[in-house]
């Protein structure tokens, strides 16, 4: 289980030097096996909690357990090791290295067709016209999306993060896409997402805005969304 | 021919075997090896060291070997050695030196070659370098392109380690509905130094030229790339240099463009920086240390 304790997360800003508080003590227990999408407006620390959780930066206070066992101090490549595995919501492009490059140190073997084929089918690229592509800025924004699943997938694991999977996926494949969520069934799954169809795929779901946040089961949440201005789901002193 | 001479040929060669076509030898300053064909001849010169190799006109998917190897120290080796490709021939070029020094003394190959391209030829000439052992391995390639009309040169280097000092020039100039392309791929670690200059004249109309170079400088070392390229008709010309700095390298870019004619068309673009921190975090949420992430970026980066 991986669970949050009193984490805050501050940056100074470059120009005025002055803190920012980006999220506010947290204390959460993810589901075990379970699917929980995180929602909440553009800029309430959506990805921030998610590379929190993955190790890619650090709290600025609190600690981080996984099946009791305080990683905090544990860095993203041990993260990996553990079984943490994360699609970023920008993928990035790299000069050089090819899709079967990126499959290959995901999945730690060398990847025939016929095994990226299983990877990229389930994001819905074939893997023939895909596999020796350069991940360089050739690549469309979608296809780079979804290659980012793919590798993800690749790699395996027992934790998945998503950071806006959906995003920059066309419509026609976005029932596969949900699909591809339902099938890691078994596994903790974090979704960040503002789509309503995969907000109704969650076991539970994860309200965020400005110093608040809310975990509850589907049915206790989705009523909170309909509620307007849209910063005062959660009934905050903010204006 | 020993280990070495083998391991050497090898990485700047591609050679596991004796070549099949034409092929010349050069170690630690003589010839050691040599095929003339019908097709491909090649002749000593007489005025100075070197060969000249005579493609004859419509020759087409035929290749050359001219792979050198040197094994000795304090040795200053300088060839020359020029390309005739006659008349709508098209064929590939496998050059490249190799150095192992084994002592404390600098070893140095200076390779002087020039290329004519008759009207519609092609060529694709692929050069490596590679130094290992102890000592200074120096080399200072000059290359000259003389394209006629409708000719094409493909031109590749690489450079991926070992080589204490380069300075590698390159001159080409350009007459009508010509195509060059230069690929080049520079490693310097440890105090290396590697300059490297491109003088590209576009004389011709519908002359291209496109010269996209990648280093990795690592530690200490320097690189210095010059590019200058004119453009004296309706012409094309791109020059993109990107480099990767580690450690306390240092990496330099001087790009000159001259336009005489308002229908050239230059751009040079530069793009010199450490590895970019999300690449890194990438391969490092794979699972790779950050040292293995590194290494594999450069890798690919040089491919
Ligand atoms: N290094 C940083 N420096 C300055 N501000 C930062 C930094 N990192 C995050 N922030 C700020 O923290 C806030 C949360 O960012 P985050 O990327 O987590 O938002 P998000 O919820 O994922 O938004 P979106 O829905 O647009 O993806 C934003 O206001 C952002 O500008
Ligand atoms: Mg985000």
């Amino acid at each position: 289980m991986l669970e949050l304790k009193k984490v805050n997360y501050a940056v100074v800003d470059e120009k005025t030097k002055q803190e920012k508080v980006v999220l506010k003590d947290i204390t959460l227990a993810f589901p075990e096996n379970k699917l929980t999408v995180i929602t909440g407006q553009n800029g309430s620390g959506k990805s921030t909690l998610i590379k929190l959780i993955m190790g890619v930066i650090s709290p600025t206070s609190g600690k981080i357990f996984y099946n009791g066992k305080d990683i905090t101090k544990l860095r993203l490549d041990e993260r990996a090791n553990l079984g943490f595995t994360i699609a970023f919501q920008q993928p990035v492009r790299f000069k050089g290295l090819t899709v079967k490059n990126l499959l290959d140190v995901a999945s730690e073997k060398s990847n025939k067709l016929s095994d990226a084929c299983e990877y990229l089918s389930k994001v819905g690229l074939c893997a023939k016209n895909y596999i020796n592509r350069e991940l360089d800025s050739t690549l469309s924004g979608g296809e780079l999306k979804r290659i980012e699943l793919a590798i993800s997938l690749a790699k395996g694991g027992n934790l998945y993060l998503f950071d806006e999977p959906e995003a920059g996926i066309d419509l026609w494949s976005f029932e596969n896409l949900v699909d591809l969520f339902k099938g890691l069934k078994g596994k903790t799954v974090i979704i960040v997402s503002h789509q309503e169809k995969i907000l109704e795929k969650a076991d539970y779901l994860l309200l965020i805005e400005n110093d608040n946040y809310k975990l509850g089961t589907k049915k206790e949440i989705l009523p909170l969304l309909k509620i307007e201005p849209k910063c005062k789901k959660l009934g905050g002193q903010n204006e | 021919m020993n280990n070495i001479d083998k391991e050497l040929l090898k990485s700047v060669a591609d050679l596991h075997f004796t070549p099949l076509g034409s092929f010349n030898i050069r170690k630690n300053g003589e010839s050691v090896g040599r095929n003339s064909t019908k097709e491909i001849e090649i002749i000593t010169k007489k005025d100075k060291s070197g060969i000249d190799i005579i493609v004859k006109p419509g020759v087409k998917n035929k290749s050359v070997h001219i792979p050198v190897i040197i094994t000795v120290g304090d040795l200053t080796d300088i060839v020359y050695n020029d390309f005739y490709i006659g008349e709508g021939a098209d064929v590939i070029i496998v050059a490249g030196c190799g150095i192992h020094n084994p002592t404390l003394d600098d070893s140095r190959h200076d390779g002087i070659h020039a290329f004519y391209l008759e009207k519609n030829s092609k060529v694709k000439y692929i050069e490596k370098h590679l130094g290992t052992g102890k000592g200074g391995k120096i080399l200072n390639p000059i290359t000259k392109i003389f394209m006629k009309n409708g000719s094409e040169f493909e031109m590749e280097t690489l450079q991926i380690g070992g080589v204490t000092y380069s300075k590698r020039d390159t001159q080409a100039v350009l007459e009508d509905n010509t195509k060059l392309l230069i690929k080049e791929k520079i490693l310097t670690t440890e105090d290396q130094e590697a300059i490297t200059s491109f003088d590209v004249q576009l004389k011709g109309k519908n002359s291209h030229v496109q010269v996209v170079s990648r280093s990795v400088a690592k530690e200490n070392s320097k690189q210095s790339f010059y590019s200058n390229i004119s453009g004296e008709a309706e012409c094309f010309g791109h020059v993109e240099c990107d480099g990767i700095l580690l450690d306390k390298a240092q990496i330099i870019s001087v790009p000159k463009v001259d336009a005489k004619c308002p229908e050239a068309s230059l751009v040079h673009e530069a793009a010199i920086g450490k590895i970019a921190g999300e690449q890194l975090l990438k391969l490092m949420s794979l699972g790779l240390s950050h040292e293995e992430a590194e290494n594999l970026i450069i890798k690919g980066y040089l491919s």
